[in-house]
């Protein structure tokens, strides 16, 4: 089964921060305010405005899960939301964590101070 | 990239063949005014053409960005950053929520401006340089034009502006320089750019003299392959993919599909490589606008259909590099539906000798070259070194003569 994300390195700077926060699915977790979504037809285009990293969802329902994340009180619940099949979800769950790895996603309380795409201080 | 395949015809590059509501990103030509005079301009620039979109055109364009939410935009020219309004641009795009990404050679950054830059989560900035010593760069940008993107990527580092471009168009003469590139890269915080020589605008006339010969190919793929990583290539050497490993990137060819060109005018072409009629799909004011051109065009409605590989199709490596660069193989007189003219089985080099001589190559469709330009590479008049930022500068300048043969004539 193909992966349903795809980072595009091409477009892609590296990720800054320096450590990401732990992935804890039954935790909320929200999209980082620096990220744009535009939905397509295959699913949606994501653009970090601040490590400038384009991430192709290759799928429609993963999107979903990410629409539902505000709001959900984890992201197994968002995957519920998101009507991700129950065989399905340890997959999604991984593409969840991926997003969360190159900063796209953020732990829901976490401060929104962490944008410094650049680096600066 | 994905562990499988799914069958052909639901990969992402298949829709992105059948293109997309809205460029994924997208090149503009600010001005075809520019300071330096580099032999392989892609857009021949020089002179400023005085039918140039005016800052509002240009804030309306933005608008329209916004609107179909195309992340972010590259701007580039001639030297984007001759135009009095450019600062003015950026910010309205910033605001808008469109990023920007602008090549420079350094004109316009000034200590300050660098300050700026660093400043701002939605600008990142690229600097041209095509050699990483003086000599092999200013053969090719002209004189001093070395010393003055140095400068400007000093002030950026001193500002605290990490991970800023070292843009890099990859030829015979600095190929065997690619590590000292990425030293350079690293000595200033910044992230390596290499992108491929096309035969396109003034690029025409030097093409044979300075694209990388065959076994430099080999050796640029291989340095990829090993350094890729961290360097951005602009997905320009998808035709190297035929030697074996995919390098990072789409691989594909995105013309009028997910990448186009407007250029300073409101000219929309299919990419940037391509400024010619053949591949001119309309205007931004006369077709009423952007998004009009994108998503009804007759060209870029043919150019999402399926594309005839010709030749190229019984090849085994056709899936990989896909016949190709278009613009590589339309101004070197080719069929576009046969190999790119830097085939890596050679095919290429084969169909260049066999060119029918009757058969003109066609010539860009426009020059905005100074006329003082005696030979390419070589140009006489003297570099202009970064002036003051001009943020506040007044939008519109006086109309100028269409011979005017200042660069910055109009921006005074």
């Amino acid at each position: 089964m193909e992966a349903p994300i795809t980072s595009e390195p091409a477009t892609a700077a590296p990720v800054t921060t320096g450590s990401s926060p732990a992935f804890d699915r039954r935790a909320p977790w929200r999209l980082h305010p620096g990220v744009a979504v535009r939905p397509e037809p295959f699913g949606a285009l994501l653009y970090h405005y601040g490590t400038r990293r384009l991430t192709f969802v290759k799928d429609p329902t993963l999107l979903r899960v990410l629409q539902s994340l505000e709001g959900s009180s984890s992201v197994d619940a968002a995957m519920v939301a998101g009507e991700v099949p129950p065989e399905s979800r340890t997959r999604y769950a991984a593409a969840i964590e991926r997003l969360a790895a190159t900063d796209m996603l953020l732990p829901y309380d976490a401060p929104t101070g962490t944008e410094h795409p650049k680096g600066h201080p | 990239m994905s562990a499988t395949a799914p069958p052909r015809g639901n990969r992402l590059t298949d829709q992105f063949e059948a293109g997309l509501d809205a460029p994924i990103c997208l090149t503009w030509e600010l001005t075809y005014a520019c300071n330096l005079a580099c032999s392989h301009c892609l857009s021949s620039s020089g002179r400023r053409d005085p039918r140039e979109l005016s800052t509002e055109q240009c804030k309306a364009i933005i608008d329209e960005f916004a609107a179909m939410q195309v992340f972010y935009v590259n701007i580039g020219g001639g030297e984007p950053t001759v135009r009095p309004d450019f600062w003015e641009l950026v910010d309205h795009a910033t605001t808008s929520g469109v990023g920007v990404k602008f090549s420079t050679n350094g004109y316009g950054i000034t200590p300050e401006v660098a300050e700026r830059l660093a400043g701002s989560d939605y600008v990142d900035v690229q600097i041209s340089l095509d050699g990483a010593t003086e000599a092999v760069n200013d053969a090719v940008r002209g004189v001093g034009s070395y010393r003055l993107a140095l400068q400007a990527m000093g002030h950026l580092q001193a500002a605290g502006f990490r991970g800023f471009k070292i843009s890099v168009v990859a030829t015979r003469h600095n190929i065997p320089q690619l590590d000292d590139f990425q030293r350079l890269a690293d000595d200033h915080d910044a992230q390596l750019r290499i992108t491929r020589l096309r035969p396109s605008g003034r690029g025409a006339d030097v093409w044979s003299d300075l694209h990388p010969l065959a076994l430099q190919q080999r050796e640029l793929y291989d340095w990829l392959v090993v350094n890729g990583d961290n360097v951005l290539t602009g997905d320009s050497f998808f035709h190297l993919s035929a030697y074996g490993e995919s390098l990072p990137g789409l691989n594909l060819c995105g013309a009028g599909r997910v990448v186009c060109l407007i250029d300073p005018v409101g000219d929309v072409y299919a990419c940037p490589f391509a400024i010619h009629d053949t591949f001119l799909a309309g205007n931004v004011i006369a077709d009423g606008s952007f998004a009009t051109v994108w998503r009804d065009s007759e060209l870029f409605t043919e150019l999402r259909s399926p594309q005839s590989g010709g030749a190229c199709t019984s090849c085994e490596f056709y899936d990989s590099c896909r016949g190709g660069c278009m613009a590589a193989k339309f101004f070197t007189g080719l069929p576009l539906d046969g190999p790119d003219p830097e085939c890596v089985r050679g095919f290429g080099e084969d169909a260049l000798a066999e060119r029918d001589a009757a058969r003109p190559v066609p010539r860009p469709s426009a020059d905005h070259s100074r006329p003082s330009r005696a030979r390419p590479g070589l140009p006489r008049l003297p570099v202009l070194s970064a002036g003051p930022p001009q943020a506040t500068a007044p939008a519109a300048g006086p109309p100028v003569k269409p011979c005017a043969e200042d660069p910055l004539a109009g921006f005074a």
